[in-house]
């Protein structure tokens, strides 16, 4: 504190909560930088069909298993402005029985930028144009030339695609998931701490029901439950709910002590005292004291919940086909052959990896920042 | 007690705390008897104060004028209502308005996530007495009205000093135009030059808006400064009231003694022979002797102390204690 102005600190002096929270939590480089990844990669699944060059369920006909391509600035010729991709060639590995590709040098796909390819929509809004794709120039090149970034899957899939469009049920699964179990867990954490009695010894046994359960047998009993011949999208929001049904009862626990802390401040005997209704003290004075633990709460939920859809889509329990989840995508990873052939496929593996670290720093430099203890040490 | 216009009038009130063991919910007969029978009238624009020690049942005596806590058994009257004692808490709504608080601590009474300004102007609202656009006018005045700059109202209770979150405090009671406030050691937390002024600044807003209050401190200086009668409570019980000036200069019961003898007097060398020091603790609330509640420390018991338990009599006009040295 000794280096900063008299303007500084009287800033500091006057800032509200927020305020000093972001003050704060600015200075935390690395949660800053997951908040920004996790920001750019929710704009970036939300809009996966701009992004993506194909659509996910696009085959490139005996293009299977294709290694991740990489974009080439320079040929024989020199450097060229515009980064390209080579042609493929396959040749059959006699000792394995599978497709070795080999790159074309004298096919050269230029990449090209807002082209036009395979429909997609968003919100009802359609349309036919990717950010970026390659040139083609005959019908035979078009069905089997492309750009892969990340490989091609088993059927000849753009792996590239599939990973932001399985981002996007992946992500929001946790992001859907973690509303829904703050919604349940603050209702029911805050009116346990605040009306005590019979109303908190009820929730508190529930809570201990569901979490003395074995998590993953219990999701999978649920989802199991899943009747199979339900759309891909109402499969998508049983399971949000079946994970925050289970999920919502350590944030209730952690409101429901706090509030029970908060219940003996003479702030809230004073909103008693003018009349207030429970519902204003609760709203008004309750709810807005307990936010910094919400939202800490919460982030810290988010990758628990990704974690979890991964794991019961890659058990086959979760998202199914034509849906693509990371854990989805996962399943065709299970084989030694892949692991050792087509390590690419399990690049959703680094996405969830990655997405996971980013909600945790973040949600490390959220609780550090709103944590007015250690705001006093630094 | 005499039949005066009394506004609040406070009839053989108590509260008693189960006591809860470790491993059952059950009281299994044993109860704090945090407050045991207290009674009291409080005329209209006048000040009671309440003294006692810590413990003695004075917060718990306010908090149920308040309504914040339900009485055992009692009655406990304001104006021409109903038995407050008896009410839920949506009948006791149209009482709210007309009983407010001052609390001790002026941290924790205001919420740190509201600006003063909604921190007052909240009951205004939850009472509807102030349209959205009028709430701003009636706040400021509010602010006028304790010391305080209106310009003040968007800042947050943490800008503030202690005396300065004392006089929001003091706002936030008065913007409701109660009759009776119930006074919660208010200054107890204060700088000694501070507590003058917000005495001073109750006294000015009794004078102009007639409020009673219910002065509850255990500093005897400060309620003999600011009462016009005075009541002294032991373990939940009144032993002792009366004018304050009476009260002060001659008190009848031995308790009421020993409390005006434990003040410490600026004269040196004065007084110090015939000074009465009380041995022993304040016995618990959960059984308390048999008898008078103080005679285990009296230094005039006598026989039958120990059995028999006296009754707050009225020994001069207006003057009531509960002392068998009387009867």
């Amino acid at each position: 504190m000794a280096q900063l102005s008299a303007k500084d600190q009287e800033r500091i002096m006057t800032a509200g909560q927020w305020n000093l929270v972001w003050l704060k939590f600015r200075k935390n480089r690395v949660a800053l930088v997951s908040g920004v990844v996790l920001i750019a990669s929710y704009i970036a699944v939300a809009f996966s069909g701009y992004i993506s060059p194909y659509d996910p369920d696009h085959r490139f006909l005996g293009r299977d298993f294709v290694p991740p391509q990489g974009i080439h600035f320079f040929d024989e010729d020199g450097f060229h402005f515009r980064p390209f991709v080579y042609g493929l060639t396959q040749t059959l590995d006699e000792s394995s029985g599978r497709r070795v590709y080999a790159q074309d040098k004298t096919k050269k796909y230029p990449i090209r930028f807002f082209v036009r390819g395979d429909e997609h929509d968003l919100f009802g809004v359609e349309s036919t144009l990717h950010v970026f794709g390659v040139e083609t120039k005959t019908e035979t090149e078009q069905r089997m030339a492309g750009i892969f970034l990340c490989g091609t899957d088993r059927q000849g899939r753009d792996m590239f695609t599939r990973l932001l469009y399985g981002g996007r049920v992946s992500m929001t699964v946790g992001l859907v998931g973690v509303i829904l179990s703050v919604v349940l867990g603050t209702i029911l954490g805050v009116t346990a701490g605040y009306f005590g009695g019979i109303v908190d010894h009820l929730t508190q046994r529930v809570i201990e029901i569901l979490r003395g359960f074995p998590r993953i047998p219990l999701w999978m009993s649920l989802s199991a439950a899943i009747p199979a011949d339900f759309s891909s999208k109402m499969t998508y929001f049983m399971i949000t709910i079946i994970m925050s049904i289970l999920s919502w009862t350590g944030l209730a626990r952690v409101l429901r002590g706090q509030v029970l802390s908060l219940r003996n401040e003479e702030y809230v005997d004073s909103a008693i005292l003018m009349g207030a209704s429970h519902w204003r003290v609760i709203f008004r004075h309750l709810i807005p004291a307990v936010s910094g633990h919400i939202i800490v709460v919460s982030t810290i939920a988010v990758p628990h919940m990704i974690l979890a859809e991964s794991s019961l889509s890659f058990l086959g329990l979760g998202i199914r086909p034509p849906m693509v989840s990371w854990g989805a995508l996962l399943q065709d990873g299970k084989s030694l052959v892949t692991l050792f052939y087509y390590s690419w496929l399990l690049s959703p593996a680094l996405f969830i990896i990655a997405v996971v670290f980013c909600f945790n720093f973040l949600g490390d430099g959220l609780r550090d920042a709103m944590d007015p203890y250690s705001a006093a040490r630094r | 007690m005499p039949e005066s216009p009394a506004l609040l009038r406070v009839r053989d009130l108590r509260k008693h705390f189960p006591v809860r063991s470790w491993f059952s919910r059950r009281s299994q007969g044993r109860f704090v008897r945090a407050v045991d029978g207290v009674s009291f009238d409080i005329a209209a624009g006048e000040t009671l104060g309440l003294v006692g020690e810590s413990g003695c049942g004075k917060t718990t005596t306010g908090r149920m004028i308040l309504g914040l806590e339900t009485p055992t058994s009692g009655e406990l009257r304001l104006g021409d209502s109903p038995d407050l004692a008896r009410l839920s808490r949506r009948d006791w709504f149209p009482y709210r308005r007309r009983v407010q608080m001052i609390f001790q601590d002026p941290y924790s009474s205001l919420n740190p996530r509201m600006t003063v300004g909604a921190i007052v102007g909240e009951a205004l609202s939850v009472h509807r007495l102030a349209s959205r656009r009028d709430r701003r006018d009636r706040v400021a005045d509010l602010f006028r009205q304790v010391g305080l700059d209106p310009d003040t109202m968007d800042r947050f209770p943490h800008e503030f000093s202690g005396g300065q979150r004392q006089r929001v405090g003091i706002a936030r009671a008065l913007a409701v135009q109660p009759e009776v406030i119930v006074a919660d050691e208010p200054v107890s937390a204060l700088d000694v030059s501070i507590q003058a002024q917000i005495i001073n600044l109750l006294q000015d807003l009794q004078r102009q808006h007639g409020v009673s209050f219910l002065f509850i401190a255990h500093d005897l200086a400060v309620v003999g400064h600011i009462s016009r009668r005075v009541a002294v409570m032991y373990l939940g019980r009144i032993v002792e009231l009366g004018p304050r000036q009476d009260l002060f200069e001659s008190p009848r019961h031995p308790y009421t003694l020993a409390l005006m003898n434990a003040v410490p007097k600026p004269r040196p060398g004065g007084q110090k022979g015939n000074r009465i020091v009380l041995e022993g603790d304040i016995p618990s609330p959960i059984d308390p002797p048999p008898g008078c509640p103080f005679h285990p420390r009296c230094p005039k018991r006598f026989e039958g102390c120990d059995r028999i338990e006296p009754r707050l009599r009225e020994i001069a006009p207006d003057r009531f204690v509960s002392c068998r040295l009387y009867d």
